[in-house]
C-alpha cells in the first residue's frame, strides 16, 4: 500500500494553526477588480442548495454566470427535501458549542476520514450561513421571546440545530433560490432550465466548458466559460430504492470523471436509520422521516424473536429499547451509521416488526405522556401527517415502524481546499464533492455544507483561481474539442434508441440497485464484493445490448434522459465496488464485516487506510486507476469512534 | 424484493390525456390496470402503466415528478377533475391507491390552465410563476452582509404565520383549480410570507407592487371562488390574498416618490 502523496492530489492547505487557515487563505489570496469580473464567465451546474447559493453570490460579485438545471424550476432541487435542520456553531443555547466543537464533532463523526482543514473552515462560515439565512427570510423556528430555537441531531451533545418545522431544506432553498431569482430577473444570472449537462470539455489540460442537452428539444448545446461548478448533488440512486428524488442522477459527476477528475472515496455511502419500510413491489422510492423525531421517539423492538402481538400489548418488560441499552450517552441520538446497524441487526434477529417483520418501532407514546400531545404535534405534527398518509397508520396512536435506507451519498469528486477538481476551472460543490464528512455525515450537516460553499467558500477560491487570467483568451465552443464532446454525447443518445432491445431502463436500475444494495449496502463482505464485480459487468453489456427505449430523440423524452443516467449508474456502480473492496477496514458508512471489534463496532486501520482513495477514470472502471491522498491529522487524535 | 401485504385493486380504466406536443392535438387514450397493490402511490400506478407501454414497444406517458414526498412541487395532473387528486391537503405523488376503488375509471388530465401551456401529454410550462418570484419574490440581502441571526426577534406569531405562507411548494393546483386560472394564491403566499417579517419591510410596497402587476401580466384575475385553497396541497389560507391585497392598494399610494421621501 503505497501513501506517497500524489501531486495531482495536493489538497492545498494553508500554512498555519487550524483556526487561522481560511482567514490566512482571504488574506493571501488573489482578487479581481470589480470592474473585470464581468470579463469572466461561470457555469454552475444544478441549482439546489450549492448551486443557487453560488450562481447568486457570483452573480452579485459582478462575474457573468450561467445557471443550469434539469428540473422545470431552480426552486424544484433535491435540497428542497431536507427535512431536520442545520447546524451552525453559533451557540445560542450557551451549552458549550464552539466552532472547535463543531469541527471535532464532524470529523468525529465521519470517522476520521475528513480532512481537517476544509472541516474547520466549514465549522468557521456556519454562522455565517444562519445570519445570512435569516437576512433572507428563512422562517427559522422562533421562541416567544421572538429569538432563534435550536434542536439536537444526533452525534452532538450540544444543541446547535436551527429548523424551520420539518421543513428546513424548503425553505434554505427557498431563499437561495430567491436570491437567485432576483439575480435572474437583473440580468446576472443567464438561467437554463430543463436543461442537462451531457460531458465537460478540457482542453490543454484546464477545463473549457459544458455540454447540454435541452430536454425539451433534444438538441446538443456548447457553452465555453473559464470556470465549471458542478454542484449535482450525490449519487445515492445507484441503489434504485433510495429517499434521492427520482430524477437524482450522477450524470454530471460522472461525466466529468471520465473527462479527468478524479472520483473520492466512491463506497462512502449513508444508510438513514429512520425511514418508512418498503411495503411493496412497485416502489419508486423510500421515504425519509427526519432524524430530528430521534430527540423524542424510542427505538424499540420486541424482545423475543417472532413476537406479533401489537407494540400496546407488549408490556415494557419485554422491550428492547436498541440503542438506549447500546449506547447509554447518546441513546436514541447515536449517529446514523450506528443506529443503521442496530437496527439492522434487530430485524435480522427476527425481531422486526410490521406486517413484513421488516422495520423497527420508533415509539412517541413516552414523549406525548411527558410533553403532551400538542407540543409534539407543534415540533413533528407534519411528518407524522406524511406517515399516516404513506403508511395509512397514525403514529399518536401507534408508533412509527422505520428501517435504514440510502440517503446521502459522502463520496464524491475529489477537491482540493479550494473545491476545485483534479481538473484545473472545474469544481465541485455540496453532495457532488467528497470534503467534508469522511466516512460518515452528521444530521443537519448536509444543508451547512451545501451552503458553505456556495456562498462562502467558492465566490472565494474561485477569484483566486481566475485573477491571472484575466484578458488571456479561452478556447470558444467552435474549438474542436466541443465539436467531438458534442457528437460523442449524440452518437450516445442515438445509440440508446436505437437497440431496441426488450428490457426499460427501469428495470435495469432495479436490478442494478439490487446487486449494489446486497453486497455494497449497509454491511460489505469481500466475498459479496467479489460478487457483484462478477454480475455487474454482464448486466451492463446486457443494458447496451437489451435496451428498449420508446419514443424519440427530438422531443421530451423521459425513458431516454433515465438511460443516460442508469448507463453512468452502472459504471459507477462498479467503481463503488471496487472502492468497497479495495478499503480493507470498516469506517463509518463503510462497514465490512471482516472488520469489526468483538461487539459488532467497526474496526478502522489507521496505518492503513488513514486516507483518501481517489479513482482515476482509464477508460474502464474496472480498471481505474487508485491514487491515494494521506490525510494528516494535527489538531485531532485519531480515536476509536466510542457513542457509549 | 418483498411481497405486499395490502389488499389488491384490479380492473383500473385509466383515462389519459396525450398530446404530442405543445401544437398538437391532444385525445384521452384508454389504459387498462388488471391489478395494483393498495400501498402503491398514484404516481407508482403511473410507472406500472409506462413500463407496460415500453413493453408494448409505445411511448411512455411523459410527466413532472420528482422527490415523491410532497415537497418539490414538481408533480401535477388534474385527477378526476381534482387538482391532485381526492385527498385533501395532499400533492399527487403522496395520494395512494388505497383512497380508490377496484373497476374505478379515472380520468387523468394535464393542469387546465392557459398560462401553464401544455408540453407534452402530463406535463406543462409553469414558468411564469419564476418570472413573478423574479420580479420581487425575494429580499434584497446580499451575500456576507448580514448582522447576525438574533439582531432581528421576530414574534413567535409573526414567524408562524410567515411560515404558513412560505410552505407553499409552487405545484400551481390553486391555478389549475381556479376557473379564472388566477395565480393570487401563490403570488400573495410569497407576499405574506416576505411582507410578514420585519427583515422584509424595507421592500415591502416595491414587492407587492411588482409581483401583483408581474401575476396580472401572465394570470387570470382572482373573483374569490376560494377553489384555490380548497385544491392547495399545503391548505395555505387564502386570507394571504387578502394581505395582499392590502399591501398592494398600501403599494399603489406609497410608492409614489413624492410620498415615499416624506
Amino acid at each position: 500500500m503505497t501513501t506517497a502523496t500524489d501531486p495531482r492530489l495536493n489538497a492545498k492547505i494553508p500554512e498555519g494553526a487550524i483556526a487561522d487557515k481560511w482567514n490566512n487563505y482571504k488574506e493571501d489570496m488573489k482578487l479581481v477588480n470589480p470592474n473585470n469580473k464581468r470579463k469572466f464567465k461561470i457555469i454552475v451546474i444544478g441549482t439546489g442548495l450549492a448551486g443557487a447559493s453560488a450562481a447568486a453570490t457570483l452573480a452579485e460579485l459582478g462575474y457573468q454566470v450561467d445557471a443550469f438545471t434539469f428540473h422545470d424550476s431552480p426552486r424544484r432541487a433535491h435540497s428542497i427535501a431536507a427535512q431536520g435542520g442545520i447546524n451552525a456553531a453559533k451557540n445560542y443555547r450557551g451549552d458549550g458549542d464552539s466552532v472547535h466543537r463543531l469541527f471535532y464533532d464532524t470529523i468525529k463523526g465521519g470517522d476520521f476520514r475528513a480532512r481537517e482543514g476544509n472541516v474547520h473552515r466549514l465549522a468557521e462560515v456556519s454562522v455565517d450561513i444562519i445570519d445570512q439565512m435569516v437576512a433572507q427570510g428563512v422562517p427559522f423556528a422562533r421562541e416567544y421571546g421572538g429569538l432563534l430555537d435550536n434542536r439536537s441531531f444526533g452525534g452532538s451533545q450540544v444543541s446547535r440545530t436551527f429548523y424551520a418545522r420539518g421543513q428546513t431544506g424548503q425553505q434554505l432553498l427557498l431563499g437561495a433560490y430567491q436570491q437567485l431569482a432576483r439575480q435572474v430577473g437583473l440580468g446576472g444570472v443567464n438561467l437554463y432550465n430543463r436543461t442537462e449537462l451531457v460531458d465537460t470539455v478540457v482542453v490543454d489540460g484546464r477545463c473549457a466548458g459544458i455540454v447540454v442537452r435541452d430536454l425539451l428539444t433534444g438538441e446538443l448545446q456548447s457553452h465555453a466559460a473559464h470556470a465549471v461548478v458542478l454542484a449535482t448533488g450525490g449519487y445515492g440512486n445507484v441503489f434504485f430504492l433510495s429517499t434521492n428524488a427520482m430524477q437524482c442522477n450522477v450524470t454530471a459527476a460522472w461525466r466529468a470523471h471520465r473527462k479527468g477528475a478524479m472520483f473520492a472515496n466512491p463506497c462512502y455511502t449513508q444508510i438513514h436509520p429512520t425511514c418508512i419500510p418498503q411495503s411493496d413491489p412497485t416502489q419508486s422510492k423510500l421515504t425519509l422521516m427526519s432524524e430530528s423525531l430521534r430527540n423524542d421517539g424510542r427505538v424499540w423492538v420486541p424482545l423475543n424473536p417472532g413476537d406479533a402481538r401489537p407494540a400496546a400489548q407488549i408490556p415494557e418488560s419485554e422491550r428492547d429499547y436498541v440503542l438506549e441499552r447500546l449506547y447509554p450517552s447518546y441513546g436514541n441520538l447515536a449517529p446514523r451509521d450506528i443506529a443503521s446497524r442496530a437496527a439492522k441487526r434487530a430485524v435480522d434477529s427476527g425481531r422486526g416488526v410490521g406486517p413484513l417483520k421488516n422495520g423497527v418501532n420508533l415509539d412517541f407514546a413516552a414523549a406525548i405522556e411527558r410533553l403532551g400531545k400538542d407540543v409534539v404535534q407543534e415540533r413533528y405534527g407534519n411528518l407524522f401527517e406524511m406517515y399516516e398518509r404513506i403508511s395509512g397508520e397514525n403514529p399518536y396512536d401507534t408508533p412509527m415502524r422505520i428501517y435504514p435506507a440510502t440517503h446521502y451519498t459522502m463520496g464524491g469528486l475529489w477537491v482540493d481546499y479550494e473545491l476545485q477538481t483534479t481538473v484545473p476551472g472545474l469544481y465541485a460543490a455540496g453532495e457532488a464533492n467528497f470534503s467534508d464528512h469522511g466516512a460518515n455525515r452528521l444530521g443537519a450537516s448536509a444543508l451547512m455544507q451545501g451552503l458553505a460553499d456556495g456562498y462562502f467558500v467558492l465566490p472565494y477560491t474561485i477569484g483566486n483561481e481566475l485573477a491571472p487570467l484575466l484578458n488571456k483568451p479561452i478556447p470558444g465552443t467552435d474549438h474542436p474539442a466541443f465539436k467531438l464532446a458534442e457528437q460523442e454525447a449524440r452518437d450516445r443518445y442515438s445509440r440508446y434508441l436505437g437497440t431496441n432491445g426488450k428490457r426499460s431502463p427501469d428495470w435495469f436500475h432495479r436490478e442494478l440497485g439490487k446487486i449494489i444494495w446486497d453486497n455494497c449496502g449497509m454491511e460489505r463482505t469481500q466475498a459479496g464484493l467479489t460478487q457483484a464485480l462478477a454480475d455487474l459487468p454482464p448486466l451492463y453489456e446486457e443494458f447496451q445490448s437489451d435496451l428498449r427505449v420508446t419514443g424519440d430523440g427530438a422531443s421530451i423524452n423521459q425513458t431516454l434522459e433515465k438511460a443516460g443516467r442508469v448507463d453512468d449508474f452502472f459504471q459507477l456502480g462498479m467503481l463503488m465496488c471496487r472502492d468497497a473492496l479495495e478499503r480493507n477496514e470498516s469506517c463509518g458508512g463503510h462497514f465490512r464485516t471482516e472488520y469489526q471489534d468483538e461487539e459488532g463496532e467497526a474496526k478502522r486501520d489507521d496505518e492503513n487506510f488513514a486516507h483518501v482513495a481517489a479513482w482515476e477514470w482509464n477508460g474502464d472502471p474496472m480498471a481505474a486507476i487508485r491514487n491515494v491522498e494521506p490525510l494528516e491529522f494535527e489538531t485531532v487524535h485519531l480515536a476509536t469512534r466510542s457513542y457509549k | 424484493m418483498t411481497a405486499s401485504h395490502g389488499e389488491h385493486l384490479t380492473n383500473l380504466t385509466l383515462s389519459v390525456w396525450r398530446q404530442k406536443g405543445p401544437d398538437a392535438a391532444g385525445a384521452f387514450e384508454s389504459y387498462r390496470i388488471d391489478s395494483i397493490s393498495d400501498e402503491a402511490s398514484f404516481l407508482e400506478m403511473l410507472d406500472v402503466l409506462n413500463e407496460k407501454l415500453i413493453d408494448e414497444g409505445r411511448d411512455a406517458v411523459t410527466f413532472d415528478h420528482d422527490c415523491r414526498e410532497g415537497i418539490c412541487g414538481s408533480c401535477s395532473l388534474m385527477i378526476d377533475g381534482q387538482a391532485h387528486g381526492p385527498q385533501r391537503g395532499t400533492a399527487t405523488c403522496q395520494l395512494h391507491m388505497r383512497k380508490f376503488k377496484s373497476g374505478a375509471n379515472i380520468v387523468i388530465e394535464p393542469w387546465r390552465a392557459t398560462s401553464f401551456p401544455i408540453i407534452k401529454d402530463l406535463m406543462v410550462d409553469r414558468s411564469a410563476f419564476d418570472r413573478i418570484i423574479e420580479s420581487g419574490g425575494y429580499i434584497t440581502s446580499q451575500t456576507g452582509g448580514a448582522p447576525d441571526a438574533n439582531l432581528i426577534p421576530v414574534p413567535k406569531p409573526v414567524a408562524d404565520a410567515a411560515m404558513d405562507a412560505a410552505e407553499c411548494i409552487g405545484c400551481g393546483a390553486c391555478v389549475a383549480a381556479c376557473p379564472n386560472g388566477a395565480a393570487n394564491l401563490f403570488t400573495a403566499a410569497k407576499v405574506a410570507h416576505l411582507n410578514l417579517l420585519p427583515q422584509g419591510q424595507a421592500e415591502r410596497h416595491a414587492r407587492a407592487e411588482s409581483m401583483v402587476e408581474t401575476m396580472d401580466e401572465y394570470f387570470g384575475s382572482c373573483t374569490n371562488h376560494g377553489e384555490c385553497e380548497a385544491a392547495c396541497p399545503k391548505e395555505i389560507s387564502i386570507d394571504v390574498i387578502a394581505l395582499m391585497n392590502k399591501d398592494y392598494r398600501k403599494a399603489k399610494l406609497a410608492n409614489r416618490k413624492e410620498i415615499a421621501r416624506s
